[in-house]
């Protein structure tokens, strides 16, 4: 596994999903620029239909200068006010089919906005999928292990696909000390217990937290994601 | 280590309301505020409260009037067309001296408008929200802490001085994560009033009361009137808020609210690391204004700057208050398009360029 892919799979397809607000943007940029990175033809989809400020479509020039391809909904970040899909989406599988170095990261939207998913879903499994649950302890509606499962569970069922990794992104954003990301742990753990679920990496917003974290817990895969929600000031 | 949690300010106005003791919330959805309703929906039966979505904001809002009638904490929240309808009702709770709270997360305007955030509802919150003689306290928060932090005061006043309170926000303040710290926020206790005038049955131990905004006589509706007024004047008095920035020896004063007002922060902290003495004043209440404030500091600046999301609705509030002794410029962006903190430098240069 090189070093810099946070986690190992051979999918083609990787579903970003979790509760709003969980930093499942953030994620799957980190990921799509260490996918590519590291060799792969990656594209971004943003398949958010629920968040009408800030998400994918906000790091679109950093993508596409890194020469990722995006697609975003006709009218993300405008003033249609209506869940939209491209119809681009529809490309993914046609790329997935004929380019076996391809990966698409499909960033979706917080809890009932995994419906967008649902309507690909054949097509997803067929194709196979990883489905990636980004969890934080420090979102009130996900704050203890079982809310967070049941929140798995509601995602499953919006999505009609099944979660098959655990991104434990607990932080608190800019604030966040070394502290807040170990008390972490004991949660994202019980996650995996209550679920069965295995932990695809432990994703954390300070680029030197890394090296110290990864020397202290060596059995854990810690992967560095920046903050590129849009800055109002 | 403190015991932060990561929200949107529209959860945590939910959550916040929740912890102040708000049992029934009343609601619509509608973009950017919808995440306050949704996050009701799912904590308020797990603490015994009561979330009901509406068949729309006009009910809404009279379900508000009818659950604080009885006495209990209750609010409803909306974005700017959806204020719009509640204007009737809110009107007729200022009648009723019912207290409630009202958030607004606002959006681009007039009419169906746009979904990116503005502050053009600061005319109708601050003068006007509803027909006849009225005022509501108004909070214009401007971080998510902040939001927390002003919930439990709203209600607390509202409970107070039997008047609705009224959370102006925006939709960037609403959609935007930051770190919060409930704890902090519950420190300060109040001591409220009974109400004594609730509608919650006479237990046959009194006589009942009465809720209600129609007076058949004009003579006993100027003098309910006029004792809301002196209410008003306890308000000016007791529960304004304001912060101030670099007053001391600035120059040029902006005069900014909100989510704004951080923009025009890291505007000021540029020009002063230029050597070009900017202060601020951050109107924390809009009703009552700070007037008091702005008079101090019109005696020592030589220019007022109000930087604000729409075309300069706070701007004759800053002139009374300086008695126009001082001129006040202003910048502004509308219809949901926010400046960056350079678009307020360059304004304040060109003011600076004036002074020289």
């Amino acid at each position: 596994m090189p070093a810099n892919i946070p986690y190992k799979t051979d999918k083609r397809i990787i579903i970003v999903s979790g509760h709003f607000g969980s930093g499942k943007t953030c994620v799957s940029v980190a990921l799509a620029l260490a996918l590519k990175k590291a060799g792969k033809n990656v594209t971004v989809a943003d398949l958010d239909i629920v968040n009408p400020y800030f998400r994918a479509a906000d790091a679109e020039d950093l993508l596409t200068k890194n020469g990722i391809l995006c697609i975003n909904p006709e009218f993300a970040n405008t003033n249609v006010d209506i869940p939209s899909l491209s119809a681009n989406i529809q490309s993914i599988f046609a790329t997935a089919d004929s380019d076996r170095n391809s990966v698409a990261i499909l960033d979706v939207g917080g809890d009932s906005g995994a419906a967008a998913l649902g309507r690909f879903r054949h097509e997803i499994e067929r194709i196979g999928y990883d489905m990636l649950f980004v969890a934080s302890k420090y979102r009130p509606l996900t704050e203890n292990a079982e809310m967070t499962v049941e929140n798995i569970r509601e995602i499953e069922v919006y999505s009609r696909l099944c979660v098959s990794h655990i991104v434990n992104n607990s932080n608190i954003g800019e604030e966040t000390t070394l502290e807040y990301v170990e008390n972490s742990f004991a949660y994202a753990d019980e996650i995996c217990r209550l679920s069965g679920l295995p932990e695809a990496f432990t994703s954390v917003v300070k680029r030197d937290f890394c090296d110290g974290l990864a020397k202290k817990y060596p059995t854990k895969n810690f992967f560095f994601i920046e903050d590129t929600t849009r800055k109002l000031f | 280590m403190a015991n932060k949690v990561l929200m949107k300010g529209n959860e945590a106005l939910a959550e916040a309301a929740i912890r102040n003791g708000c049992l029934n919330f009343f609601g619509y959805p509608i973009t950017p505020q919808t995440e306050l309703a949704e996050y009701m929906a799912k904590r308020m039966p797990k603490v015994g409260g009561l979330c009901l979505q509406a068949e729309s904001e006009v009910a809404a809002i009279n379900m508000v009037l009818g659950a604080a009638a009885s006495g209990v904490r209750a609010m409803t929240s909306s974005s700017s067309p959806g204020v719009s309808l509640k204007s009737e009702g809110i009107s007729y709770m200022v009648g009723c001296d019912l207290p409630c709270l009202i958030c607004n997360v606002q959006r681009g305007g007039p009419g169906l408008g746009g979904i990116q955030p503005s502050q053009q509802d600061y005319y109708q919150a601050t003068k006007a929200n509803g027909h006849g003689d009225l005022h509501l306290y108004v909070l214009a928060p401007a971080s998510v802490q902040e939001m927390v932090n002003l919930v439990g005061r709203a209600f607390d006043v509202a409970d107070t001085y039997r008047t609705p309170a009224m959370i102006l926000a925006d939709g960037a303040l609403g959609q935007m994560m930051e770190p919060v710290d409930f704890d902090a926020a519950l420190s300060e206790k109040r001591e409220l009033p009974e109400k004594t005038w609730a509608t919650n049955g006479t237990k046959m131990q009194r006589k009942r009361n009465v809720i209600n905004s129609l007076y058949m006589n004009p003579d006993d509706l100027e003098k309910s009137i006029i004792d809301r007024f002196e209410r008003y004047k306890k308000i000016e008095e007791n529960e304004t808020l304001y912060e101030e920035l670099y007053t001391d020896d600035a120059d040029i004063v902006i005069v900014s609210y909100g989510i704004t007002s951080r923009i025009c922060k890291s505007a000021i902290e540029m020009a002063r690391a230029e050597g070009i003495k900017v202060g601020l004043i951050r109107p924390i209440t809009v009703w009552p204004y700070p007037k008091a404030a702005i008079a101090k500091a019109a005696k020592t600046a030589k220019h007022f700057l109000v930087v604000e999301l729409n075309m300069g609705q706070m701007v004759d509030d800053v002139k009374v208050a300086c008695e126009c002794r001082v001129p006040v410029s202003f910048f502004g962006r509308t219809g949901g398009v926010l400046p960056t903190a350079e678009d307020v430098l360059a304004e304040i240069k060109k003011l600076n360029g004036g002074n020289k």
